[in-house]
């Protein structure tokens, strides 16, 4: 793929979560080295001399999705880390008359003091001093402006002050893109679209040319698999008993209800609202029915799952513990053994679980987990997106275990941001901003229509 | 948010707030104290805690612990009670070199990505070891210009509130008012942020790291010019003292919140207290325990001001 960005221009980046939009812009602010290909400004190849040091030197300045300022310092402080020029003698002046001139042109009315902490201001207001220090010009100048998922924490009214002063940005020269999931703002804002998808560019042209639909359908993959669960899912549905019914916080919410043995989906753009729910349903909140004993699979490996100073004995062990009593001590040989029989059954390739666990690849140390919660007694299984970065054969063999583990009656609740996982599901729900906005049956589900209810009609 | 009893304002307060009335009680137990020798007295061994604490605070400033400052002070102390009295360029390179070795932990902490405190508490074995082989058995002489220095008697201010306020303005204005100090502050803040801007976390770091040697310098030039010869353990207790003293201030251990005006009333409030124990006829041994009692009480006011605070 080739991506030209040209003057007086903003190009926009759409697609589904891992589309490699965010990776994009990690390249082209001298975040990340490309493995292959090459960048150039203005006609002189600067491939592999890209780093953030001379990125702004270039003229590209990012804002990037997670916020980026120092809470300890003030907002003209702030200003001064990312300009050096602005030193000696008076700089506090100087930074302060930048950074609260920038937000006068951006956000008018913005209220938001230069002497004052960020850690103070709400997330909107840092949101806004970000986006203002990008804007900002000293000697070095502002030629392209990356911003990712700009107004996702901006109210309506400062959002369309944004999205304005991008326009006036780009009539004056400049180049700026967009990476947003709201479709509205995107077709309005930009001049181009570059839909992608599987780290690639599937669909680039003039704004004009795509509306909403199309912008979908480019988003989603082109073979739809039909599958005759479809039928099977539905009995399920029909005749076995609740066993989870949660509702997520946002007010305007459908239920979620999970029946015995059923595999349900929890679909949407990622940071919806869908862990939340999972917790929601493991703590058993008020206003959550949970029927029976929950055990969860994390997704973070590294934070929450696994424990890297123990074997994968002892990892596979923890979620079942109790049953190892002798009196007062613990049966280290019936848990051992225990692990041994689940290393076979799940196919963790180990010639010993009493190797450490950082000894097993991402996909294995995956698998330990899965058999953490499968080995314990828990009939109700949350799992919060747990195949990130696993390769496809072990997914596949998850896949089925899942599917056998439903067919003996154990419940599943499965947030994923993969469109292939939702396809081993009997039930999907989709989730966008906290709230549960689409209920679909097996047989109703198409990737087309997970992807119209992730993102806003409105917008 | 702008009220005039803002919880922000009374946690910046807290520690001057503290000062003070601990200054009050010593007065009303011992009035003789309200004199400028008994002020001198009172406050003199609060320049080089003072010191120390400062170098801990550049440390905690870039979310880093040094478990080595006591150990360091001592060996400094026992290098210029010997080395910088005999053989005065000799002692003046091997200082030199004292925080040259700062700077280069600061680098081995940061590219070996190893926890500060590990690596801090060898240092201290070191630092002792060192300052046993450079001075046996206590002894050893001051040099002359040291001894004048800590010991003069400036009209109408006794010299440690003089030098205690200097230091305290000096490095507010380094490190909190300049432009290189913000870069320096914001590394503890998000440091992520600080490289995408360009800026390299390992120099701030190996900087950072610089200034705690230096100041631990200072501070043992300090003690050596108060007590004129130096001991090997002289300065242990300096460790802990140091971090109190920083967190009494208004210091955190994490995100760059710092107060070098704060740290520097840490350290003297910390320095008073055990003088007001003993006012106070305390057993000496419980005085490390009543120490510890004045310190949780402080703290445990602040968590109660961050608690309103919240509420707002």
């Amino acid at each position: 793929m080739t991506l030209e960005l040209h003057p007086g221009e903003c190009l926009s980046l759409v697609g589904h979560n891992g589309a490699g939009k965010s990776t994009l812009m990690n390249v082209l602010s001298g975040n990340l080295a490309p493995d292959k290909g090459r960048i150039e400004v203005a006609g002189v190849d600067i491939t592999g001399c890209l780093t953030p040091q001379n990125a702004t030197a270039h003229g590209v300045r990012c804002v990037f999705q997670e916020l980026s300022l120092c809470p300890n310092l003030t907002v003209a402080e702030n200003a001064r880390i990312s300009h050096p020029s602005i030193s000696g003698i008076g700089w506090r002046g100087d930074a302060r008359r930048l950074i609260g001139d920038k937000l006068d042109e951006v956000f008018p009315g913005h209220g938001i003091p230069a002497d004052d902490m960020v850690s103070d201001l709400s997330i909107a207001r840092r949101q806004m001093v970000e986006i203002a220090r990008a804007f900002a010009v000293t000697t070095a100048e502002a030629r392209v402006v990356i911003l990712d998922e700009p107004t996702s924490s901006l109210d309506t009214v400062a959002a369309k002050k944004l999205l304005d002063h991008v326009r006036s940005y780009v009539r004056s020269g400049g180049t700026c893109v967009l990476i947003s999931h709201l479709l509205g703002e995107v077709l309005d804002t930009s001049d181009r679209i570059a839909v992608m998808r599987d780290g690639g560019i599937v669909a680039l042209d003039r704004a004009s040319a795509f509306d909403r639909n199309s912008l979908v359908k480019a988003m989603g993959s082109v073979v739809e698999a039909v599958t005759d669960r479809a039928a099977e899912a539905a009995a399920v549905r029909d005749t076995a008993p609740v066993v989870v019914q949660a509702t997520p916080g946002a007010s305007r919410s459908s239920v979620l209800a999970a029946h015995r043995g059923e595999v349900v989906g929890l679909a949407g753009l990622s940071g919806q609202g869908q862990t939340e729910l999972l917790v929601r349903v493991f703590d058993r909140a008020p206003g959550t029915t949970v029927d029976g004993e929950v055990a969860l699979v994390a997704g973070d490996r590294q934070i929450d799952g696994i424990f890297p100073l123990w074997s994968i004995a002892e990892n596979i062990s923890i979620g079942s513990l109790r049953t190892f009593l002798k009196g007062m001590f613990l049966d280290r040989a019936a848990a051992r053994d225990f692990a041994d029989s689940w290393r076979d059954r799940i196919g963790i390739r180990t010639p010993n679980v009493d190797n450490s666990i950082l000894s097993l690849s991402g996909g294995n140390q995956q698998k330990a987990l899965f058999a953490r919660a499968l080995a314990s007694p828990a009939q109700i299984i949350v799992m919060d997106d747990p195949m990130r970065g696993v390769d496809i054969g072990t997914k596949q063999e998850v896949y089925e275990m899942i599917r056998e583990e439903a067919a003996k009656g154990r419940t599943f609740l499965w947030y994923t941001t993969e469109m292939d996982e939702l396809r081993n599901c009997d039930h999907v729900y989709v989730f966008r901003e906290g709230a549960i906005v689409a209920d679909l049956r097996r047989s109703d589900m198409s990737e087309e229509r997970v992807l119209r209810a992730s993102f806003r009609a409105d917008a | 948010m702008s009220g005039f009893f803002s919880p922000r304002l009374l946690r910046n307060l807290l520690p001057p707030l503290s000062l003070a009335a601990l200054l009050v009680a010593i007065f009303v137990l011992q009035p003789r104290t309200m004199s400028y020798f008994g002020l001198n007295l009172l406050l003199n061994l609060a320049i080089p805690i003072t010191l120390a604490t400062i170098a801990q605070m550049f440390i905690l400033c870039v979310n880093e612990l040094d478990l080595s400052i006591g150990g360091f002070v001592s060996l400094v102390a026992c290098i210029v009670a010997t080395w910088l009295h005999d053989t005065p360029l000799l002692g003046i390179a091997a200082l030199a070199g004292l925080i040259a070795v700062y700077a280069a932990l600061g680098a081995l902490i940061h590219l070996r990505n190893l926890p500060s405190i590990v690596v801090t508490l060898g240092m201290s074995f070191v630092w002792l070891g060192l300052a046993v082989l450079v001075l046996p058995t206590p002894g050893g002489t001051a040099p002359e210009y040291v001894r004048t220095l800590m010991t003069l008697k400036p009209a109408y201010v006794p010299f440690p509130i003089i030098a205690s306020v200097v230091i305290a303005l000096v490095v507010h204005i380094f490190l909190m008012r300049s432009a290189w100090g913000t870069v320096l502050r914001g590394a503890g803040g998000n440091p992520r942020s600080l490289e995408r801007a360009g800026w390299s976390i390992l120099k701030i770091k190996m900087t950072m790291f610089a200034l705690a040697g230096f100041f631990g310098v200072l501070s043992g030039i300090a003690l050596v010019g108060l007590t004129t010869s130096a001991d090997a353990n002289i300065a242990l207790r300096y460790t802990l003292l140091s971090i109190a003293g920083v967190i009494l201030g208004g210091g955190e251990f994490v995100g760059g919140r710092i107060s070098p005006i704060g740290a520097v009333i840490g350290a003297v409030t910390l320095t008073l207290a055990g003088s007001f124990l003993s006012f106070l006829r305390l057993n000496p041994d419980w005085q490390i325990g009543a120490q510890g009692a004045i310190l949780i009480i402080v703290l445990a006011l602040r968590v109660l001001v961050s608690r309103a605070e919240k509420r707002q």
